[in-house]
């Protein structure tokens, strides 16, 4: 069950860059436990979350180093490198597999030479497994 | 000409937009308006026409549909959406308005009994809005079951200058989507019962905690929180009542755990989502370390209606101690999935069969899983349990969230037992031994029995056992539900390699 999200494409590390981190900054450090909320906001500017923002992170919250990285790595969404152009999430979970999806899911990858969270070298694809969208009461299983 | 299309997600999955475009370019004089979804996602998308105040439905309508619809001679005509079969046989309470109105309409949800609640909660003091909730014996619906009005009382009695109301709208579990469905499709009344929360306990401030995975409710939810806060619902003067309070939307990660109530309010903060132990508990020492309730959306969008209604009217439906209506979620392996709200007592086999129909495939129904990943596989001789809390509890399940996922009989249930595993293990926020360590061992398991080894069934009999006593949440102890469940009951097909080898 194909969802294709399209991902903003990597800036490389410019002037801009570090403007536009210490404006998404800004604008986060107000709230009640600020940190997705920003990480959320740098990954919809940059598609990944850029190191060179891990310095200003940390001072602005007054955190370390280690405990940025413990966040980054703990959430499936955050991404410390660009993805693909494309983003394909396919449902792995058990409402899917009683129609069928993981036999599909298995193909999929076989035939992009991936596995779960593969890009295909091109740059193209990036395949990711998601657990239910709370979709799968449809009767066409597509 | 007045026309009704759902914009629920699962809607436009099936096409709804392109429908929706088609409408506008051969009838350009109609008024469309968008609703969530009725719940019968089979005929989604679900098209109504209005005619002489009665709304006639159509479906599952194709952009080819269009012409005829509009012309009425349409082969997928239904008739008066309120007379189909799935509509009159259900209690509407948590789910009155959607599919009905406007979800970004104020006005419309005022004239379908919105507010009503909100307005009673104010001229009540806390501990009466506690009293009301207690005696409507609602429930959590998130899965745990824990009496709603007992978790207020303590949030209420509980002295701090700051408390919090935390919606867990983290709807993780394979094939539910309830959550997903109101947040979509009626998003003030979520709004209207976190604001009575609010006045019942004393917390001015209040957080949605929504999974990614549903960006279309994310951006309904947030809509929806500005319209309330202009209209004087949301802010510091509360319907004109003196009283503050104010919310806000935030987004998850895709981090399952993070539907635990401690790992969410972890997530919230900005931290790793990993379990906290309790006590102290949440309600003590919530968000930020301050008193919280944290409640699931169906909990909490179920609170205006008992307001409105009056505590006693919603306590007069039910079964035992489970009173009200479940919001079942029909999914997987099914002919008619769907949302079907209900009094609590209902079958589990009237609901697959007669409701839902028997599998999408035709073939014999092998299982049901009931409540998600972390609840069990239960097996067609124990259709006769009625849907409650206890009632399952009794047969060795769980009600959950009230998702059922259908099987037939091809479904590997090995592989299903391996894959509950695989999922734990995966998903495992790793600070409790049984579950980091136990789900990955699990699944060796369960491929040392699947490769022959009969020897190692006591072994996985012995590792759930660990798991259920001594994981610190409901990831790693209830892991073992789905697995057992698989291997009590469907012991051939732990069996049939092993036989094979021999």
């Amino acid at each position: 069950m194909p969802n294709w999200r399209t991902t903003a494409t990597a800036q490389p590390a410019t002037a801009i860059d570090v403007e536009e981190i210490a404006r998404i900054i800004d604008a986060h450090i107000h709230l009640e436990g600020p940190l997705l909320p920003l990480l959320h906001a740098l990954q919809e500017a940059f598609g990944y979350v850029p190191e060179h923002a891990h310095a200003p992170i940390c001072d602005a919250l007054n955190i370390t180093r280690a405990e940025m990285h413990g966040v980054i790595t703990f959430y499936h969404d955050f991404r410390e490198k660009p993805a693909g152009r494309h983003v394909l999430k396919i449902y792995r979970a058990e409402a899917c597999q009683s129609v069928g999806g993981a036999a599909m899911a298995d193909a999929l990858l076989a035939k992009l030479g991936l596995d779960w969270h593969g890009t295909t070298a091109n740059g193209a694809v990036t395949i990711e497994p998601v657990y239910c969208l709370g979709l799968r009461a449809r009767r066409d299983g597509r | 000409m007045k026309i009704y299309v759902p914009m629920d997600s699962a809607a436009k999955a099936l096409g709804a937009e392109d429908v929706v475009a088609a409408l506008r370019a051969a009838a350009p004089e109609a008024q469309i308006v968008r609703t969530g979804s009725r719940g019968m996602i089979w005929l989604e998308p679900l098209v109504e026409v209005e005619i002489d105040g009665v709304r006639h439905g159509y479906g599952p309508v194709t952009v080819g549909d269009v012409a005829e619809i509009l012309d009425g001679s349409s082969a997928k005509a239904l008739g008066p959406v309120e007379d189909l079969e799935w509509m009159k046989r259900q209690t509407r309470l948590t789910f009155a308005r959607v599919g009905v109105i406007d979800p970004l309409s104020l006005s419309d949800y005022s004239a379908h009994g919105g507010l009503i609640g909100l307005r009673r909660a104010i001229g009540m003091s806390g501990a009466e809005i506690v009293a009301e909730v207690t005696n409507s014996g609602l429930r959590g619906r998130g899965g745990a079951g824990f009496p709603t009005g007992i978790k207020w009382k303590t949030v209420h009695e509980a002295e701090a200058p700051q408390k919090y109301i935390v919606c867990n709208a983290d709807e993780g579990d394979s094939g539910t989507f309830a959550d997903r469905m109101i947040m979509e499709g009626d998003p003030f009344t979520l709004i209207e019962g976190m604001a009575i929360a609010g006045l019942g306990v004393g917390a001015t401030r209040g957080y949605v905690y929504l999974r990614s995975e549903y960006p279309d409710a994310i951006a309904v939810m947030r809509r929806a929180v500005e319209i309330a806060r202009g209209a004087g619902v949301l802010g510091s003067d509360v319907l004109g009542s003196g009283r503050a309070f104010d919310m806000e939307i935030r987004v998850g990660a895709g981090a399952y755990v993070c539907g635990e109530e401690t790992s969410l309010l972890n997530s919230l903060e900005g931290k790793r989502g990993v379990v906290r132990a309790k006590p102290p508990l949440p309600a003590l020492e919530g968000f930020l370390g301050r008193p919280t309730v944290v409640n699931n959306v169906i909990s909490l969008a179920t609170v205006p209606v008992i307001f409105e209604k009056g505590a006693q009217t919603y306590a007069d439906f039910g079964l035992g101690r489970s009173r009200g209506t479940v919001t079942l979620q029909i999914a997987g392996n099914v002919a008619r999935g769907g949302l079907f709200e209900t009094a609590f007592g209902i079958t589990l086999g009237e609901v697959v069969n007669d409701l839902g129909g028997g599998t999408l495939t035709g073939r014999p129904i092998k299982a049901v899983q009931v409540g998600g990943p972390l609840g069990a596989y239960v097996p067609v001789s124990n259709f006769d349990v009625p849907l409650g809390y206890e009632e399952l509890d009794a047969k060795g399940g769980l009600l959950g969230h009230a998702g059922l996922v259908v099987f037939d009989d091809h479904a590997d249930m090995l592989q299903m037992a391996r894959f509950a595993m695989e999922f734990c293990a995966v998903e495992s926020c790793g600070k409790c031994t049984p579950c980091r360590i136990g789900a990955v061992r699990g699944v060796e398991t369960i491929d040392r029995i699947a490769a022959g080894d009969g020897a190692a069934i006591p072994l996985l009999t012995d590792l759930c056992e660990t798991m259920k006593d001594g994981s610190l949440c409901a990831l790693g102890g209830f892991t073992p539900f789905p697995v057992m469940s698989a291997l009590t009951h469907f012991p051939n097909d732990f069996a049939t390699q092993k036989e094979a080898a021999e």
